[in-house]
C-alpha cells in the first residue's frame, strides 16, 4: 500500500507500509514503475471498496425510504471503534459479529427515533437532520472514545506481512478488504433477487403505495433497511480498520464520498454503486501520479460536482429512474 | 361486509368525503360512480388507510377497520387495486405477482390461478412490468390483487384510459370473480360499462351520495342518465 490519505489517520500505516514496498524487487526502473502502479492499483480498490460499501448502504436507504443518509459514513466508523472495544474482551471474529449487530441496532434505532416520526419531509430537511445525526454521533463516538485513532488487528499476519504482486508489497489485509466486500454486495444482491424479503424491499423501493397495499409493512422495512445498511457499513469499518485506523471524525468525508459514488453509479443501482466506489478510490489512487496526496480528498469532490452538472442520473442511471429521483 | 358509515376525509383544509353512508353486502358487486373531484378516490383510500379519515367508521364483517395501516388490510382480506395501477414498473411480472401474494403462504397456488386466468401475463412474466400495455398492466394489477386470494376486492377506476375491447374484458374479469365468491367494490367514471355489471351502484357528487339503487333502475334514472351517462347515450352505446 501506497502511504496515503487517512481514513483514520495515515502515520502508523506509513511507517508500516513503506518497509513492504522498499523490499520489492527487482529494483530496475521498469520494475519499479511497475510496482509503484501496482501499489496505486491496490491503494485504490482498497479504499474505493471502503467507498462501495457505504455508496451501497447510502443506495439501500435513499432508494427504500427516500432519506439520504449523510450520516452513513458514521456507521463505518462506529463499526471500527465498536470493534476495537470487543477486541479487548472477545476473539476478533466475535468482537467483530457483535460490533455489526451493535451498530445494526444503532440503524435501526436512528430510524425509529427520527425517521418514523417525519411525515412526507422534503429532500433538505432530510439533508439536514441527518447532516446534523451525523454531527452528533462523532460527537458521541468523541466522549465515549476519544480523538485516538485506533486500529484492529490484522487479520492475517501483522503490520510488515506482505504479499508479493509484480514487484509491490500489498498487505493481506488488503485481499481481506476486496472479498468481504466483494462477497457483501454478491449476497446483497442474492437477497434482493431470490428471497421474498428482498423482493418486498425492492417493492418498497419501487412503488410504496403498491408495497402497501400488497401487505408489506412498510414502517418496519425502513427500519430493516436502516439496521442493514448499519451493517453494511460497520463490516466494512471492521475490515478496514487495520489498514486505514479509525477516528471518531473519519465519518463525513466517508458520507461524502460514499454519496459520490452513488450518484456516479446511478442512484438505485447497487452494483453499479458499488463499481463507482471502486472508480472513485482508483481515480483517488492514480492521482497520485499526478496529484500532491494532500490533494486527494478534492478528486472526490470533483467527480461529485462534475456529475452533478453533466450526468445527474450517475453513469449507469437509467433516465427514467432518474425522472423519478430528485436529483 | 364492508359498511362505511358518516366516512370523512380529505387533504390538508379539502374535505373530499363529506360524511358518506354505504354498505356492500357479500357476493355482490357495488359501484360507486361520480365525476372526476367528486371524492371516489378519496373515499377508496380512506377505506384501506392510505388517507387518514377525519370521521366516521369502517367496518367490515362487522369489525371497526377505521384509519387501520394499509398493509393490514390483507389480513383483513381486503385488497385496493389503485388508480393508475401502481404497476412496479422495473421489477418483472412474476415478481409483481410474487409481491401480491407476499402475504399468501399459498402464493404459489394462488399465482397459477392468476396465470390461468390472464395467459397473456404468463407468457410476459420474465418481461419487465413497466413494457406492458395498458390493459396488460391493468391485468397485471388485478391479478396481483388476485395473488392474495381477497375477499373484498377493491377496484379504483379499473377501466380509466383503457380500449373498449380490453374494457370489456375487464368487466368479464369482475363478473367471473363474482361468480367465484369474490366480493367486488369499484369506483368507475364509465357509469355505462360498469352499470352493465354491477348489482347496485352510488353515485358520489362532491363527496356526498345523491342517489343509490339497483343498476337496473339506475340506468333507467334520468338524473343518471343526463349526468353521466349522455344525453345521446343510446345511440353511441346499444
Amino acid at each position: 500500500m501506497r502511504p496515503g490519505r487517512r481514513l483514520g489517520t495515515s502515520r502508523r500505516r506509513e511507517r508500516c507500509r513503506r518497509p513492504a514496498s522498499a523490499r520489492a524487487l527487482p529494483q530496475s526502473r521498469e520494475g519499479r514503475r511497475l510496482s509503484q502502479f501496482v501499489q496505486y492499483l491496490f491503494y485504490g480498490i482498497t479504499v474505493g471498496s471502503i467507498y462501495a460499501a457505504v455508496a451501497i448502504g447510502f443506495n439501500l436507504i435513499y432508494c427504500t425510504t427516500g432519506v439520504v443518509n449523510f450520516a452513513q459514513g458514521e456507521f463505518v466508523i462506529l463499526g471500527g471503534m465498536t470493534a476495537v472495544t470487543f477486541s479487548r474482551y472477545l476473539p476478533l471474529p466475535v468482537a467483530i459479529a457483535a460490533a455489526v449487530v451493535v451498530v445494526m441496532g444503532c440503524g435501526a434505532g436512528l430510524d425509529m427515533a427520527v425517521f418514523r416520526r417525519l411525515r412526507n419531509p422534503s429532500i433538505l430537511r432530510m439533508v439536514v437532520i441527518t447532516i446534523g445525526l451525523s454531527i452528533v454521533i462523532r460527537e458521541a463516538a468523541l466522549h465515549i472514545w476519544d480523538e485516538k485513532a485506533r486500529a484492529l488487528p490484522y487479520f492475517t499476519g501483522n503490520e510488515t506481512t506482505s504479499v508479493q504482486v509484480f514487484g509491490a508489497g500489498v498487505s493481506p489485509q488488503v485481499f481481506w478488504v476486496l472479498g468481504v466486500v466483494f462477497v457483501m454486495v454478491a449476497a446483497l444482491h442474492a437477497f434482493l433477487k431470490f428471497t421474498t424479503v428482498g423482493t418486498a424491499m425492492r417493492a418498497c423501493a419501487s412503488d410504496v403505495q403498491a408495497a402497501m397495499l400488497a401487505g408489506i409493512n412498510v414502517a418496519n422495512m425502513r427500519t430493516f433497511v436502516f439496521a442493514l445498511s448499519a451493517g453494511i457499513g460497520a463490516l466494512a469499518g471492521c475490515v478496514i480498520s487495520p489498514i486505514a485506523m479509525t477516528q471518531y471524525d473519519g465519518g463525513a468525508s466517508l458520507a461524502i464520498k460514499g454519496f459520490a459514488a452513488a450518484v456516479l453509479g446511478g442512484l438505485g443501482n447497487h452494483t453499479a454503486a458499488a463499481a463507482a466506489g471502486i472508480l472513485i478510490g482508483l481515480a483517488e489512487g492514480f492521482s497520485g501520479y499526478l496529484l500532491p496526496a494532500a490533494y486527494k480528498d478534492a478528486v472526490a469532490f470533483a467527480i461529485l460536482i462534475l456529475v452533478l452538472f453533466l450526468r445527474p442520473r450517475g453513469l449507469f442511471g437509467s433516465r427514467e429512474v432518474g425522472s423519478q429521483r430528485e436529483f | 361486509m364492508l359498511v362505511i358509515r358518516n366516512l370523512r376525509t380529505g387533504y390538508g383544509n379539502l374535505e373530499a368525503v363529506r360524511g358518506v353512508t354505504l354498505h356492500v353486502e357479500a357476493g355482490e358487486v357495488v359501484a360507486l360512480l361520480g365525476a372526476n373531484g367528486a371524492g371516489k378516490s378519496s373515499l377508496m383510500k380512506a377505506i384501506v388507510g392510505l388517507l387518514p379519515p377525519w370521521g366516521g367508521e369502517v367496518r367490515l364483517s362487522g369489525r371497526a377497520i377505521t384509519g387501520e395501516a394499509p398493509w393490514h388490510m390483507i389480513s383483513h382480506g381486503v385488497v385496493l387495486v389503485p388508480e393508475g395501477r401502481h404497476i412496479l414498473g422495473d421489477m418483472s411480472v412474476a415478481e409483481n405477482l410474487l409481491v401480491g401474494g407476499y402475504h399468501n403462504p399459498d402464493r404459489q397456488l394462488a399465482i397459477g390461478e392468476v396465470f390461468e386466468r390472464f395467459p397473456i401475463l404468463k407468457s410476459r412474466a420474465r418481461q419487465p412490468a413497466g413494457t406492458l400495455s395498458g390493459g396488460e398492466q391493468q391485468m397485471l394489477a388485478i391479478g396481483r390483487a388476485l395473488a392474495a386470494r381477497p375477499k373484498l376486492l377493491l377496484l379504483d377506476e379499473p377501466l380509466l384510459g383503457l380500449a373498449p375491447l380490453i374494457v370489456r374484458d375487464v368487466l368479464r374479469v369482475v363478473r367471473d370473480l363474482r361468480d367465484h365468491g369474490v366480493t367486488v367494490f369499484m369506483v368507475e367514471q364509465n357509469a355505462m360499462a360498469t352499470l352493465g355489471v354491477a348489482d347496485r351502484a352510488y353515485v358520489l357528487e362532491t363527496g356526498e351520495i345523491i342517489l343509490e339503487g339497483r343498476s337496473e333502475d339506475l340506468v333507467r334514472n334520468p338524473e343518471v342518465r343526463r349526468a353521466y351517462l349522455g344525453k345521446g347515450y343510446k345511440e353511441v352505446w346499444e
